[in-house]
């Protein structure tokens, strides 16, 4: 039993790892979820792409830094398409992701000129890699304290301001003079400029860029927002603690996966078991109010 | 202050649920004009709002807001002269953000959004005053989300939202509908401070005869997509709800058809 934990113990550096990394994909799922009110499933593509983008340029001898800001800005732009889909042309925004998704799919076999291509850390320079996991670790959180920061100002300006009002009422954001076209645009792109972002770690963390890593990304990213959040709501609504508890609930995820992995479950089954619990944690709310909503109401007149 | 010039605005055209709205509609208000609009089911009342909104295009006809032709300028563009509440308790404000905040959106109005913080401490003391003038006790509760608040508080902060950015003309679509009668004449109690405060150009849709008798320099009547009956003055002061069902059944030729107006 002694060694069981302690073998358990020691892959679990390696989730928290991953946790961060899809955590940074999580917080672009956020920005279009729960901030903007749209679902988003270009994320499954862009993610590959921010991968593949950031494997080929540090493959043709960038330096990772560049290679990792150009990751972003190449899902920024990949976020503006599934924009221009949905704004300008009127397709609703989950077919209008799919659209886009499906385009990346090409593009990145394009990019990667082929299903896959090593990143391999003892033949390139990157920023973190499995096989050094502390330094990654330290990376990664500093990386996401960056982005909480960055993301609690941003939100807190006019601008992030006039997103936050779209999501919550389109109507009200126009009669108070907000383009929510644009805003809605900007949402888009910032949302995979980070998710694409979080492929470009996760290829130099893997040591590869891979056509399929995406698949299914989108439920990852819902289920570490809505984990974080059921454990975060009780006490707190901090915007940064909400930003924060993505990344959490991601981190969570990975150690439960890792368990599961561990004790010796199906690992075909576990994007059943992801799907899964995302069905749960969205379903429960849902059924709460249909049943309960009701009783409630009785109860504050009584009271 | 406001011109709409022969507008025209037709429902689903060429189907069978084709509705003509607007029917060649001509309204011109002065400025520091407080007119209420009264009608019947389905006369384009809040139709006549919406086009002068710019919620989507008008068909014919042109629309002036303060000698500007806003015809083809997009709504978002347009809200710069305008002040909005609607119907809806629930469409005025972003119920997911602070009361605060709310605020703060609405007194950038018409102005460049940019990275400076979305609300500053200046600011705040002002809403604080603002709000305590309304005498709800929203004035201790500045950062709470707009969605703890009842429907009749939420259209008064609508309300102050309009008012903020001195808007050109302030439009009321039956603002007061959705609230049980004593909080509805708080509201309108409310709306008459802030529209004689800031000196705004109004036009106030209503379903209550007697609000639009009370409220307001002058009184229009719509039916059919256009103007049928416009009081003001002398005359407006002295109207009786019989008198307003007479003029109607004059100038229509119908019955007035509003079961809430009549009841109400």
């Amino acid at each position: 039993m002694a060694v069981f934990l302690t073998s358990l113990l020691g892959t679990l550096p390696g989730a928290v790892a991953q946790g961060l990394i899809w955590g940074i994909m999580a917080i672009g799922v956020y920005i279009t979820f729960r901030i903007l009110d749209l679902a988003d499933l270009t994320v499954d593509g862009s993610i590959c792409t921010g991968a593949a983008v950031c494997t080929i340029l540090v493959r043709s001898g960038m330096n990772i830094w560049p290679a990792i800001l150009i990751s972003f800005l190449v899902g920024m732009a990949a976020g503006c398409v599934t924009g221009f889909f949905h704004i300008s042309l009127g397709i609703p925004a989950i077919l209008a992701g799919i659209l886009t998704q499906l385009m990346l799919y090409s593009v990145n076999l394009k990019i990667l000129a082929g299903a896959n291509l090593a990143l391999s850390s003892r033949t390139y320079q990157v920023v973190i890699t499995s096989s050094r996991i502390p330094q990654a670790l330290l990376v990664l959180a500093v990386t996401m304290a960056i982005i909480v920061a960055v993301l609690y100002f941003f939100f807190g300006t006019e601008l992030g301001s006039a997103i936050r009002a779209t999501g919550s009422n389109p109507e009200m954001s126009r009669a108070q003079s907000i383009n929510t076209n644009i805003t809605k645009l900007l949402g888009f792109a910032l949302s995979n400029a980070f998710v694409a972002l979080s492929g470009a770690m996760l290829a130099q963390y893997q040591g590869s860029a891979d056509i399929n890593m995406g698949r299914g990304a989108i439920v990852i990213g819902l289920a570490s927002v809505i984990i974080g959040e059921a454990i975060f709501r009780k006490f707190s609504r901090n915007f940064a603690l909400k930003l924060l508890s993505v990344f959490v609930g991601a981190i969570i995820y990975y150690m439960v996966l890792q368990i599961v992995i561990f004790i010796g479950a199906d690992t075909d089954l576990l994007k059943m078991m992801s799907a899964f619990v995302v069905a749960v944690f969205l379903g429960v709310p849902y059924l709460k109010k249909q049943h309960f909503t009701k009783a409630k109401i009785g109860v504050n007149k009584n009271a | 202050m406001l011109e709409i010039i022969n507008v025209t605005k037709v429902f689903s055209p060429g189907t069978i649920n084709e509705k003509v709205a607007l029917n060649g509609l001509d309204l011109k208000l002065e400025n520091g004009d407080f007119v209420t609009v009264i009608g019947g089911n389905g006369a384009g009342k809040s139709t006549m709002l919406n086009a002068v909104a710019g919620v989507w295009k008008v068909d014919a006809g042109s629309i002036l807001i303060d000698g500007i032709d806003v015809t083809n300028v997009p709504e978002h563009k347009r809200a710069k002269y305008l002040g909005r509440v609607f119907q809806d308790p629930l469409k005025g404000t972003a119920a997911d953000m602070q009361i605060e905040e709310n605020l703060a959106l609405a007194n950038r109005r018409g102005k460049r959004r940019t990275l400076k913080p979305g609300i500053n401490s200046a600011e705040r003391g002002q809403y604080k005053e603002l709000l305590s003038e309304l005498g709800l006790g929203l004035e201790d509760r500045l950062s709470e989300k707009v969605g703890l608040l009842s429907g009749g508080q939420r259209q008064a902060l609508t309300l102050l939202m309009a008012a903020l950015q001195s808007p050109k003309l302030l439009l009321l679509d039956e603002h007061t509908a959705a609230l049980d009668p004593k909080t509805a004449a708080k509201v309108l109690q409310i709306t008459d401070r802030i529209v004689s405060e800031n000196h705004l150009t109004t036009l106030m849709v209503t379903h209550n005869m007697r609000d639009a008798i009370e409220h307001g320099n002058r009184l229009v009547m719509m039916h059919e997509g256009r103007i049928i009956v416009d009081v003001k003055g002398e005359e407006k002061k002295s109207l009786t709800i019989e008198h307003l069902l007479d003029m109607f059944t004059k100038a229509s030729g119908n019955e007035f058809a509003n079961d809430r107006a009549l009841l109400s």
